[in-house]
Parts: structure tokens; C-alpha cells; sequence
């Protein structure tokens, strides 16, 4: 180990608007040593990452290589500086060769500018002989496992000395050989000097793989430590740990009936055998990570996806697979995870898009009563106590936490019984978040059955009564309120096999 | 933008302009008999825009209707050669406009196909199957109570029946698009067809359906055609899908969907013929009137997009 760290960053801090995602941030990636970076989705791992791949810049705060500060103006310049980044799902050409991909840019010439594509097969070749790996540099990159795609771009990263090696949730797709071959090249190039950081999910793989682990949790630096020592616990509890405060009103309210029952649903390769059921009155959460399949089940339970087997029930309906119309119908609201795509038609107006879910209800002859519309739209507005200048304005002006209120108006308009909210909360300020909190509360006080997808743990844990945890397309824990902690929910939504 | 540099009324008040441009500088021009004449002449154009209209506003285009023309002209001769009475042919004929828009439509919504793609394939296909129903000879001698209906006015007026037909479903469809739920769900799925569809609107019922009127009135269009000329051709009405989506894109309908009026598109199908007439009373070649279709589409796809690079940059804000 060299005295300074091969690239290290020393208080970092980014800002997106209001959002800080990295407050004083410092972490040193130091030369054959694996560094895990551990923390919840939303606590900056991935801005942390872009800042040290020259994408972001920070706002406060510097980058060190090698002991001396640099200023990274864009990718380009950390490639330049040897820092590789391979992502979740590599991006290249399908239609190249292995070896192209590889010497993309950089193809070694004979005399007239003409591309020698011996000589690149040859050092292909070469390449994957020190990764130890068995891979034909001739053949096109489409049709290869994201295994293969990610060793390829390893290779890439190998040929132009990178010395700093990033890993973003590089084992997310893998199967457990293709994870157990990725360690081995990851170990291989470790021995050769290269400083890795490693982003997982699974715990255990950091425990596997890596020397040292920095947590983050809400953009801020917890802890840098040596993993020999620290405990499955100890890592969630950094990850996790925070006061919970009375953020979360979640009043008691009188249970009823069951109002959505969700039988062996499944979708091939996306979820498996999910039943539960949701009582009017409840709020129900489904947490786990990002990939679980929570957004998947509430989709197709609202009829956006098909589903291959299984039953979805509300209010005693049994709903027909993949309508969207017939959910409604019988009931439900879905307020999707993508806002922007998904929740509201940008180009429109609040009122058009709260107007949207009521098109028939709107009516008056054959054609839709624009002050019935209004009328809709100022009520909804004033209930949820939106903030807006005209009604008639396009909704794209509108800041993220109001865009969520014309959203949940929008649905609340339809008079659900079933409420299914996916990240209702995600990147909207801390007032609003309050407020859609107290919102959630008082619809399942009114008989409202409430179920709720959420990443945010003490989100979930101040607002669930009951808490189901998803991974890798099961539901694998059914955790009543009294029992739900964030190590609870975090050991059922990590644990590798039980 | 503001209300006054509305697009469509830009293009209404450039209507009004080349119309009094014409009344002073072309002899013949702003007569009632010429103009009667440039109306009818724009008959079938305007008819199809009308449905293409609310393909465009749904972010889809149908460019087979000119094909779909041409192989219901070729229906009309071939069925009124092998001694069917017109009035069986027309609805038969136009059954089979409904058939050809039923295909494009599956193509598309079925198997999640462009329309662009779609639709250029159909238009090749539906103009080959013009000439196997026809070949290339023309019939004619059609019963001259339904060719005086094609050409002749609404009496009292100087108004094509064509024309006053296009006002009456003009009327209809401005109500449609613009004050029902069906023309908000359009205007939804052409913007944000992810969040019509999460929203239960039925995206691809809608489209469907679109694809299927859009094929029927191309075929009832290829019915006037045929009348109006008093001539059932296989390769009627070549090129008529490019003047339609001149018009609608002229209309200010964004090609990208999700914008646009029909009062647009009427001011833009009426430019449209009147510069065709212009064109042809100076006595303009074929090839220049095409040249200044062509050019008029691209000025009215351009003139948007430039106008809305440039505008924040004068506003110097983003």
C-alpha cells in the first residue's frame, strides 16, 4: 500500500436544486485493495460514484490522485487519469466484435491509417489470458451474457491502464457462477495494483470480496472501516440506523374488510407466488430493494402487465389480467413509481391531468364539461392543499412534491377503494413528504385500503401496519407493525438464502 | 405561446394573406366560379385530413390513405364493369377502406409496430392490389346522378357537395377532438402514451379504431375521386397522402403528437388549395406544385422547432 491513496475524495459535497445528495463526503481507494461502498437506495451511492467517473462535478470538496488535487472535467478526463467504471448493464456495440469493442477508439494501425485487426485479437487475446478468462475476441458482443458484456468492458478498462476500478452493482444480474468467476478477475486484477470500489446490495459479497466498506446514509459519510471485524448487523445498522421521530402520523384506524386478495400471483421471471391481502383500514408496506419485484406486483396488479398465474380479488372482484380499465373500475388507483412518464402527461394542464381518470365521469351530453373539470380539479387542489398559480397551467412547472399531489389527486378523484402508491414520497422535500404522510393516514381512516411501496425504511416502519418484504421476486417476510425494525426489514430484503 | 402567435393562427392569418396576394396579382383568382372550382378540387385532401388529424394528435400517421384511394377507384371501375348497381359498390367499397385500416391497425397495436413503417409497407401493398383489381385502364360512364352529385353545388351556393359534406364532419370532429373525452385521450396518448395507458385509458382500442376510420374515409374519398372525374383509375389520387400530411402538419398538429388544432388543420387544407390553384393558374408546371408541397412540409415541421430553440435564447432564460 503506497502512502497516498491511489484517488481518494476529501469532503465532498453535490447538490441537485434542493436535493444534497453528498453532504462532506470523503473516501480513499488505495492500490490492491477492494473498498465496498454500502448504504440504502437514495443514501448517494451513485452520485458518489459519477463524481469520481468525472460525470459530476463536486460542489465543495476535491478529488486527490495519487495525493494531488484534480479537477475531472468530464468522463473523458477520468479515463484519462485511469478510472474505469463498469456499470450494472454495460452499453456496447452489439454489432462490433469483442476485441472492437475493446480497442474502440484506440485501434492499433499498420501503415495508411488501416485498423490491424490481428494485432487487436492478438492483444485481446492477451488481455483475457491475465483476467483468466475464456472468451473468442471475434465474435460480436450481441447475444453475450451481462456477464460477458461486463468482463469485456473489464478488459477494456485493463487495456488502457486503468488503475481505478469502479463496480456499480456489477452482481445484480449474475447468476452464482458468473458472480463467483466476476471475484476472481476482480481478485486477479486486486493482486496486479488495482485500487477497486465495489457496490453491492448483498452483503455477503462485500464480506467476500472487499478489504474495506464506507457507509452512507442520506448523502452522508457514516463510517470507513476495515470489514475483518464487523458483523451482517453492524453493516445494516450503519446503513440504517437513524432516529425514527414522529414523523410518521400513522393513526390507528378500525380494520375491515378485505379489500384487495392477491393469490399466487405470478409473471414468469419477474415474481413468483405472491399472495397477500390488503383490509380497508390498513396500510400495508411492501419494502426490498430496488430489482425485488415490488413495482412489478403492483403494475400488474393495476392491470399494466399481464400476469401468468394467480388471482387478484377486489372487493370480491376477481379482476381479468392486464386492464388497467377493469382495475379501476372495480376500485383501485394505481400512483405509479415514474411521475413523469407514468403519473402525469407533462405537456397538460393540472387540471386536464387530474380530469384524465374521470373522462366518463366528466360528461355532460357527449361531450366533457370543462367546469365540471375545473370544479374537480379546484377541489382536489384545495384538499390536498396544492400549490399552484392557475389551473389552466401546464403541470411540468410545478415542483416535485406538487406534481405527486396532482397525481394522488388525480387518483383520489376516482374515489378508490384500493390504494396502491409506489414511492410516493421519492424526491419530493421533507414538508410535503409530512404531508403525504398525513394524507396516507387519514385515507385509511376513512375505510381506504392502503398499500404502499416504498425504498425509504423509516417511511415504511412509521407508516405500515403490517410490512411484506420482497426479494428476487418472492415475498419472503410478513412483518406484523410490533416486530418491524430496520434490521427486521433489512436482513429479510438482503438475506442471500435463508 | 401566447395566444396571438399561435401557430394555427399564424397559419390562418398567412391564409388570409395569399388569399388577398391572389386577388390582386392573379386575374381569374378570386372569382366565385374559380373558387368553387379550388374547392372542390381540394375535396378528397381535406376529407382525409380530417382523420388524419386525430392519428397525428395520437402520435401515429396513416401514410397508406393515397394507396387506399387509388384501390377503392380501382373497386369502383372493376364492380361497376362487372355490372354492379353504384349503390352496392359505394357502401362494398367502403367496407373494404375499413378492411385496409383494420390491418395497418393490428400491425401496429398488435404487434407494437411503427406506423411510419407500417403504413409505408401498405401503401406500396394497397396501390399493387389497385392494379390487380384494375390493371391500367380506366372506366368510365358512371350514372350522372352521382357524378352531378360529386361535382355539382349545393344548390343556391356556390358550394361543392364534397365541401359541404367536409364542413359537416369538419364540425363533428372539432367537437370530437376538442370537447369530448375521446379528443382529451388522444391528445394524452399522443403526449404521454405511458401515462394514458396508466391513467385506463385504452390506447390501443383508440388507435385501432383511428386506423380504421382513417382507412374508411380514405376509401370514401376514393369514391369522389372516381365521380368527380368520372374515372376509376388504379393510380388516382398518386401522392395525395403527402398533401394531406402537408396540410395537417402545415395545420400546426405536431408530428410528435399530443398538439394541435383542427381549426389549424382547415386553415392549413384551405392554404394548401389555394396555392395549388395559384400554382396552376399561373400555370405552373406539375413537378414545381410538388416542389412547393415538399417544401411547405418541411417549412411546417421546421418553423416550430426553430422557434422553440430560438425563443429561450432571446428570453436568456432556459
Amino acid at each position: 500500500m503506497g502512502a497516498h491513496p491511489t484517488l481518494a475524495l476529501a469532503g465532498v459535497s453535490k447538490s441537485f436544486g434542493a436535493v444534497r445528495a453528498l453532504r462532506d463526503v470523503s473516501i480513499e481507494l488505495y492500490a490492491g485493495e477492494a473498498h465496498a461502498l454500502a448504504g440504502e437506495n437514495g443514501a448517494g451511492k451513485s452520485t458518489l460514484v459519477k463524481t469520481l467517473a468525472g460525470v459530476h462535478r463536486p460542489d465543495q470538496g476535491v478529488i486527490l490522485l495519487d495525493g494531488e488535487p484534480v479537477v475531472l472535467t468530464g468522463p473523458a478526463d477520468a479515463q484519462q487519469a485511469g478510472v474505469a467504471v463498469i456499470y450494472q448493464e454495460p452499453t456496447l456495440f452489439p454489432d462490433l466484435s469483442v476485441a472492437e469493442n475493446i480497442f474502440m477508439g484506440r485501434q492499433p494501425r499498420r501503415s495508411l491509417g488501416r485498423i490491424d485487426r490481428a494485432a487487436m485479437r492478438a492483444q485481446t487475446r492477451e488481455l483475457f489470458g491475465r483476467l483468466g478468462v475464456d472468451l473468442d475476441p471475434g465474435r460480436p458482443t450481441r447475444g453475450l451474457s451481462i456477464a460477458d458484456q461486463q468482463l469485456v468492458e473489464i478488459a477494456k478498462a485493463l487495456s488502457r491502464d486503468a488503475r481505478v476500478l469502479i463496480m456499480d452493482e456489477p452482481t445484480a444480474a449474475l447468476s452464482g457462477a458468473e458472480t463467483a468467476r466476476l471475484f476472481s478477475v476482480v481478485e486477479a486484477l486486486r493482486e496486479h495494483g488495482c485500487a477497486i470500489l465495489f457496490i453491492s446490495h448483498r452483503l455477503d459479497e462485500i464480506f467476500a470480496l472487499c478489504q474495506r466498506v464506507t457507509t452512507l446514509r442520506d448523502g452522508q459519510w457514516i463510517a470507513s472501516e476495515p470489514v475483518a471485524g464487523l458483523t451482517h448487523d453492524d453493516l445494516v445498522r450503519r446503513m440504517v440506523g437513524r432516529d425514527l421521530g414522529a414523523l410518521y402520523p400513522k393513526q390507528d384506524a378500525a380494520v375491515g374488510d378485505v379489500a384487495l386478495k392477491v393469490e399466487r400471483l405470478t409473471r414468469e421471471g419477474v415474481f413468483t407466488d405472491v399472495s397477500f391481502e390488503v383490509r380497508r383500514g390498513e396500510i400495508v408496506a411492501l419494502a426490498g430493494l430496488v430489482g425485488a419485484g415490488r413495482s412489478e406486483v403492483a403494475r400488474a396488479i393495476f392491470g399494466i402487465d399481464r400476469w401468468d398465474a394467480g388471482t387478484v380479488t377486489v372487493a370480491g372482484r376477481e379482476l381479468p389480467p392486464g386492464s388497467p380499465t377493469a382495475a379501476m373500475g372495480a376500485g383501485l388507483a394505481l400512483v405509479p413509481e415514474d411521475r413523469r412518464q407514468q403519473g402525469l402527461v407533462m405537456e397538460m394542464s393540472i387540471e386536464r391531468n387530474i380530469g384524465l381518470t374521470g373522462l366518463r365521469s366528466l360528461r355532460r351530453g357527449a361531450t366533457i364539461s370543462r367546469r365540471a373539470e375545473r370544479d374537480r380539479a379546484a377541489d382536489w387542489a384545495a384538499r390536498l392543499r396544492l400549490k399552484f398559480a392557475r389551473l389552466g397551467d401546464g403541470v411540468g412547472v410545478l415542483s416535485g412534491g406538487n406534481q405527486q399531489k396532482v397525481v394522488l389527486a388525480k387518483w383520489l378523484a376516482t374515489e378508490p377503494s384500493v390504494l396502491v402508491v409506489d414511492e410516493p414520497t421519492r424526491g419530493i422535500d421533507v414538508g410535503t413528504k409530512a404531508e403525504v404522510h398525513r394524507l396516507l393516514s387519514e385515507l385509511a381512516g376513512q375505510g381506504i385500503a392502503v398499500l404502499m411501496i416504498s425504498s425509504d425504511l423509516p417511511e415504511v416502519l412509521g407508516m405500515a401496519d403490517r410490512v411484506l418484504v420482497m426479494r428476487e421476486g418472492r415475498l419472503t417476510a410478513e412483518i406484523p407493525r410490533a416486530e418491524a425494525t430496520e434490521e427486521s426489514v433489512m436482513h429479510a430484503a438482503t438475506r442471500r438464502a435463508a | 405561446m401566447t395566444r396571438v402567435l399561435r401557430w394555427d393562427v399564424l397559419v390562418g392569418a398567412l391564409l388570409v394573406a395569399v388569399f388577398a396576394a391572389g386577388s390582386l396579382a392573379v386575374p381569374g383568382f378570386a372569382t366565385t366560379g374559380n373558387l368553387s372550382f379550388a374547392l372542390g378540387d381540394l375535396g378528397e385532401i381535406a376529407l382525409i385530413a380530417l382523420a388524419m388529424t386525430l392519428l397525428v394528435v395520437a402520435a401515429e400517421v396513416d401514410l397508406s390513405v393515397a394507396s387506399v384511394l387509388g384501390l377503392s377507384s380501382a373497386l369502383v371501375g372493376a364492380l361497376w364493369d362487372a355490372g354492379l348497381a353504384i349503390e352496392t359498390i359505394i357502401p362494398l367499397v367502403v367496407l373494404v377502406g375499413a378492411v385496409c385500416g383494420l390491418v395497418n391497425g393490428l400491425l401496429v397495436t398488435r404487434l407494437g409496430l411503427p406506423s411510419l413503417a407500417v403504413t409505408i409497407g401498405t401503401l406500396a401493398l394497397y396501390r399493387g392490389l389497385a392494379y390487380v383489381v384494375l390493371g391500367d385502364k380506366a372506366v368510365a360512364q358512371f350514372p350522372p346522378a352521382y357524378t352531378a352529385l360529386a361535382v355539382g353545388d349545393v344548390p343556391g351556393t356556390p358550394v361543392p357537395y364534397p365541401v359541404a359534406l367536409f364542413a359537416l364532419l369538419a364540425v363533428v370532429t372539432g367537437v370530437v377532438l376538442h370537447a369530448t373525452g375521446f379528443g382529451r385521450a388522444l391528445y394524452a396518448i399522443g403526449a404521454q402514451e405511458q401515462a394514458a395507458f396508466f391513467a385506463g385509458i385504452r390506447v390501443k382500442r383508440i388507435k385501432l379504431l383511428l386506423f380504421v376510420l382513417s382507412g374508411t374515409v380514405a376509401a370514401f374519398a376514393g369514391v369522389v375521386f372516381t365521380l368527380r372525374y368520372g374515372s376509376a383509375r388504379a393510380d388516382n389520387g398518386l401522392g395525395v397522402e403527402l398533401a394531406v400530411i402537408a396540410a395537417v402538419l402545415l395545420g400546426g398538429v405536431d408530428f410528435d403528437g399530443g398538439k394541435g388544432t383542427l381549426g389549424g388543420v382547415i386553415a392549413g387544407v384551405l392554404l394548401i388549395g389555394l396555392l395549388r390553384n395559384l400554382l396552376m393558374l399561373g400555370d405552373v408546371s406539375t413537378e414545381i406544385q410538388s416542389i412547393v408541397t415538399g417544401l411547405l412540409l418541411i417549412v411546417s415541421v421546421l418553423t416550430p422547432r426553430l422557434v422553440s430553440l430560438v425563443r429561450p435564447a432571446l428570453k436568456g432564460t432556459p
